[in-house]
């Protein structure tokens, strides 16, 4: 039986009301660390044993990150949430800022506590308006209710709580961008060292989490560090939100035990292929982790499992593609989203993907070389590794996947100048 | 002091140098674009990648500090830096124009020159590359853009920010087509402009007023000290003196600053950078004497004879108060010293300063300009030309002459009316029977004189200038002095033997050796002290020569 623990109340009515939260045991967590005599390091020390790591898709463990901000009191600290969701398929996030706000609250009001900021700053992705409106409103509710503001349940600790919205660049939800963002300069992302938990949000401490990551808080305060760790696999504590999207039956967000193979998640929760259709691809952690093949959709669903065969677990977003996917034009939608959303800084990433959407669109239109899918490599060789953030890697990981996995679809459509799948390339990318 | 080894070779490095300085000490080149040592690092370029043990990664030289035990392999000894360097080049240049011929960065540009050194030579680029808006647009009174040749290092965006902090300049747009321009229609405009075409790699920025006057192999450069104000910023001329139809036979084709820590850094304020033409232009050239209205051109050797005969009878029948000197604090500590020496020391003429009322509009700028736009009134001061203290009796001078009461009046270098206007000035000429007017450059003061003599400007002359910190720095000759022109203290030691006395010195360097045994201030220093980077005059020897 698979316990439910973030998406417990979304099928709730008024499942975003602060009343609703509560009925259900909210702020409970809350309450227990404010005034049960929890220290920032107990509380830090049970995130850690908990074996949380970060949902935003590197999958840092969270009590350890928490654990570097600096202990020395000269400096304000900053607790920033990243709600930038914008990788391709990736709609979790927005689930939890709708459905259940307050479970982020009280996450983000523990962890600030644990890190020793008094001010939070809430990053909401631009064009998610109605999210950034459900939030505020459930921002507005805490306040009312003393969970925010000055000397919360009486406990001496204070936390101001500042929702920011984005202005539409994907590049701000790299945590250093956003940090640039957050400071009202162009979103470009910081060289590091120094790392955020050191030199962060106007050059103070800070540290930045997911909005998955964080509304996981409270269950591990109030169910024990112990307890969480033990729903995954080592490791890797916790459930998961998976954003399932692409040629399934049932598309959308699971909340999944980390360790499920691929497999289960798309047959046994997504209804399978549509129309009986065969799989042929499967993106299993957000448009920039490299693609398996349909021979590869055994792997359990965890960080060292998924990076065991070359790919990465990353943002939970798994975009399943059937037989009927034309793959250089799949590519070539995916490498136009990175080169349109590469912020400029680094020479490769600016210059390189730009190029590489320019090879492929040729391709698509039937005027492909046949040393375009070795230029495609090359040129995807001279971006990974090579920049300051992970956009660079991000762009490059699925050229160099795709050309290689599905080498022979390229070199087809570049010798015979159109594609082997009926219509599939019917309409241009 | 944390040693690391580059390429096979160990150097011990200051904690906090970067891989990029540390291999520059060993004679090695790592290839950069964005980063700047007077500028925060930008690490964006990535050209600088160098392969460092134990680390999984290429590393950026620029952002990369020195830690004990490093081991470093630049391009020369990675075939991994060198794959990565040239893929760099390669995404550089795809929507980079190829037209080097017809750029004016050409031979001095720094993709050209590692293109050459480590680039792919074969294109792969099949594409049509991204087109930018702006070609050879001003981007204020000095600077032009190219944005298509821009390669987004952002040192001009930093060099803004950081330095003159008037932030002009910004990077527009995302990915391929981002572009750099200035924000909300500004100008840049700013007294440093100028800079952001030196620190510019290649020919994005370009010098309004220099670009396709001469192509840069045809300059020959020396080292100079530029002579706009008293911080005595150093510089490199920059110039032509081969092709003469090039830029209508201007000999000087630009300056550019050369980087002292002490006194410049890498910079240099517009104001000085821009005032090259005149030392081609509007220059005295021969001697000449006053006639009626019209001045003629006369003979050095009668020029000298007229000179030494005036001073010679106003001694004899007038005494030494009757000739008065206005010296310039525009000359070198050789030529202020020969003033002092055969004025002062040997005729015993007390009536000798090179001080004019402050300029109260001349402000320093809290950089480099300073509100003293002489470069070497503290030299004219240690040398002892201040006779009076703090009293500046060039005021006393003028109205001696005005009173009648001078036969000669012997002005260098000063446009006298540009500080006290026409009229006074041209009474006063008018009541002195000898005026001369030694100097580089006509002005309305050469006018009224009554003899003219025609001295060499700094880009002509060897010496030295000692600046407001008491620094003393080196003026090289980047070309003879222009058609009879002579350096001054020339000038003077013919008039000094003109007069009967032996001033004889083989060159510039034997009047410092003489100054530096006889002026306490200078004790000690010599021209191999000198060097390239200047001698600081200890502070408290400074001190203590201004306050007596």
């Amino acid at each position: 039986m698979l316990e439910r623990v973030l998406t417990k109340n979304w099928e709730k009515t008024n499942s975003h009301k602060i009343e609703t939260y509560m009925a259900g045991g909210g702020y409970e967590a809350l309450r227990q660390v404010l005034t049960g005599g929890f220290t920032p390091e107990q509380v830090i020390e049970e995130v850690k044993k908990s074996n949380l790591r970060g949902r935003g898709g590197a999958g840092f463990p969270t009590g350890v990150k928490w654990s570097f901000v600096p202990k020395d009191p000269s400096k304000p600290k900053y607790m920033v949430v990243n709600a930038d969701e914008s990788e391709p398929g990736t709609f979790k996030d927005r689930y939890i800022l709708e459905r259940d706000p307050h479970m982020l609250i009280e996450g983000l009001i523990i962890g600030s506590y644990a890190i020793g900021a008094k001010t939070c700053f809430i990053y909401v992705r631009g064009e998610y308006y109605h999210p950034a409106q459900v939030v505020e409103a459930a921002l507005a509710e805490a306040y009312r209710q003393g969970f925010l503001g000055n000397n919360l349940l009486g406990s001496g600790y204070s936390l101001e709580v500042f929702l920011i919205r984005g202005a539409g660049a994907y590049i701000c939800g790299e945590e250093t961008a956003l940090l640039e963002s957050l400071e009202g300069k162009k979103g470009w992302p910081r060289l590091k060292p120094p790392f955020p938990a050191v030199v962060g949000l106007y050059k103070c401490p800070t540290v930045i989490n997911n909005v998955e990551t964080l509304a996981n808080i409270p269950h591990i305060i109030r169910r024990g560090g112990q307890w969480y760790a033990g729903l995954g696999p080592p490791k890797n504590g916790g459930t998961r939100l998976f954003a399932l999207s692409g040629h399934v039956n049932r598309p959308g967000v699971y909340e999944l035990p980390l360790g499920i193979t691929l497999r289960e998640m798309i047959y046994d929760h997504a209804g399978g292929i549509r129309d009986g259709k065969v799989i042929k691809a499967v993106i299993p952690g957000g448009s920039s982790a490299p693609v398996l093949t349909a021979a590869e959709i055994d792997v359990k669903m965890d960080h060292e499992s998924v990076a065991a065969i070359g790919s990465m677990l990353g943002s939970g977003a798994v975009i399943i593609m059937d037989e009927t996917t034309c793959m250089v034009k799949a590519l070539a939608r995916i490498t136009k989203f990175y080169a349109h959303e590469s912020c400029g800084q680094c020479t490769p990433c600016r210059e390189g993907t730009g190029w590489m959407l320019k090879i492929l669109r040729r391709i698509l239109q039937g005027e492909g070389h046949a040393d375009d899918p070795d230029h495609l490599l090359a040129i995807q060789g001279n971006i990974q590794g090579m920049t300051i953030c992970p956009l660079g890697d991000a762009a490059a990981l699925p050229v160099q996947s795709f050309v290689t996995k599905f080498r022979q679809e390229f070199d087809y459509h570049c010798v015979h100048k159109r594609c082997d799948i009926e219509s599939a390339c019917a309409v241009p990318a | 002091m944390p040693k690391i080894t580059i390429d096979d070779k160990e150097i011990s490095v200051e904690g906090g140098t970067n891989i990029i300085a540390a291999a520059q000490r060993l004679g090695i080149e790592v290839p950069h674009y964005c980063y700047h040592p007077g500028l925060s690092v930008a690490g964006a370029c990535r050209m600088c990648l160098v392969e460092i043990e134990k680390m999984p990664k290429l590393q950026t030289g620029c952002s990369t500090l020195a830690t004990e035990g490093m081991v470093i392999k630049t391009i020369a000894h990675s075939a991994k830096a060198k794959a990565a360097v040239q893929g760099v080049l390669e995404l550089t240049l795809i929507n980079h124009p190829l037209d080097c011929p017809v750029c004016d960065q050409a031979g001095e540009c720094g993709l050209q020159d590692y293109y050459m050194k480590y680039g792919l030579y074969n294109s792969r680029m099949r594409d049509a590359k991204v087109k930018k808006e702006k070609k050879a647009s001003a981007l204020g009174p000095h600077v032009m853009l190219d944005q298509e040749r821009c390669i987004l290092c952002s040192r001009c965006v930093r060099f803004t920010h950081e330095i003159t902090k008037t932030n002009e300049i910004g990077i527009f747009n995302r990915g391929d087509h981002s572009y750099i321009d200035v924000v909300n229609g500004r100008s840049l405009e700013n007294n440093y402009s100028g800079n952001v075409v030196d620190i510019c790699p290649v020919g994005a920025l370009t010098d309004r007023d220099f670009r396709f006057q001469c192509r840069v192999w045809y300059l020959q450069e020396s080292d100079s000290i530029c002579p706009g104000c008293s911080t005595g910023c150093n510089i490199k001329i920059h110039f032509n003196v081969r092709r003469r139809h090039i830029a209508g036979g201007r000999r000087v084709q630009r300056l550019k600053p050369r980087f002292n820590e002490a006194v410049n850094q890498w910079w240099m304020c517009d104001e000085g950078r821009y005032a090259y033409p005149s030392i081609d232009e509007n220059r005295i050239t021969t001697p000449s004497a006053r006639l009626a209205a019209a001045h003629q051109r006369m003979d050095w050797r009668d020029a000298i004879d007229q000179m030494a005969l005036a001073l010679r009878e106003a001694l004899a029948a007038y005494g030494p108060e009757s000739v008065g000197v206005i010296a310039s604090p525009q000359l070198t500590n050789e030529d202020l010293y020969l003033i002092k020496k055969l004025f002062v020391d040997v005729l015993g003429i007390a009536a000798v300063d090179y001080r004019m009322p402050p300029n109260r509009s001349a402000k320093n700028d809290d950089f480099l300009l300073r509100a003293d736009r002489n470069p070497n009134t503290l030299g004219a001061h240690l040398i002892g030309l201040s006779p009076f203290g703090k009293e500046i009796s060039t005021p006393r001078i003028l109205e001696a002459a005005a009173g009648g009461r001078l036969q000669v009046l012997y002005v260098f270098s000063t446009d006298l009316v540009a500080v006290y206007g026409e009229a006074p000035i041209a009474n006063m000429a008018a009541h002195v029977p000898l005026m001369i007017y030694q100097g580089t450059n006509h002005n309305r003061t050469s006018t009224l004189a009554h003899l003219v003599l025609p001295a060499a400007i700094y880009a002509e002359k060897n010496g030295t200038f000692t600046n407001y910190a008491g620094r003393v720095q080196h003026l090289k000759p980047a070309f003879a002095p222009l058609a009879e022109a002579m350096p001054d203290w020339k000038i003077l030691c013919k008039l000094a033997q003109a007069l009967g006395h032996d001033f004889r010195y083989a060159d510039e360097e034997a009047i410092f050796e003489e100054l530096a045994n006889s002026q306490p201030a200078f004790a000690g220093i010599t021209y191999a002290g000198i060097g390239s980077h200047g001698w600081p005059i200890e502070k408290e020897r400074v001190l203590s020569f201004v306050t007596a």
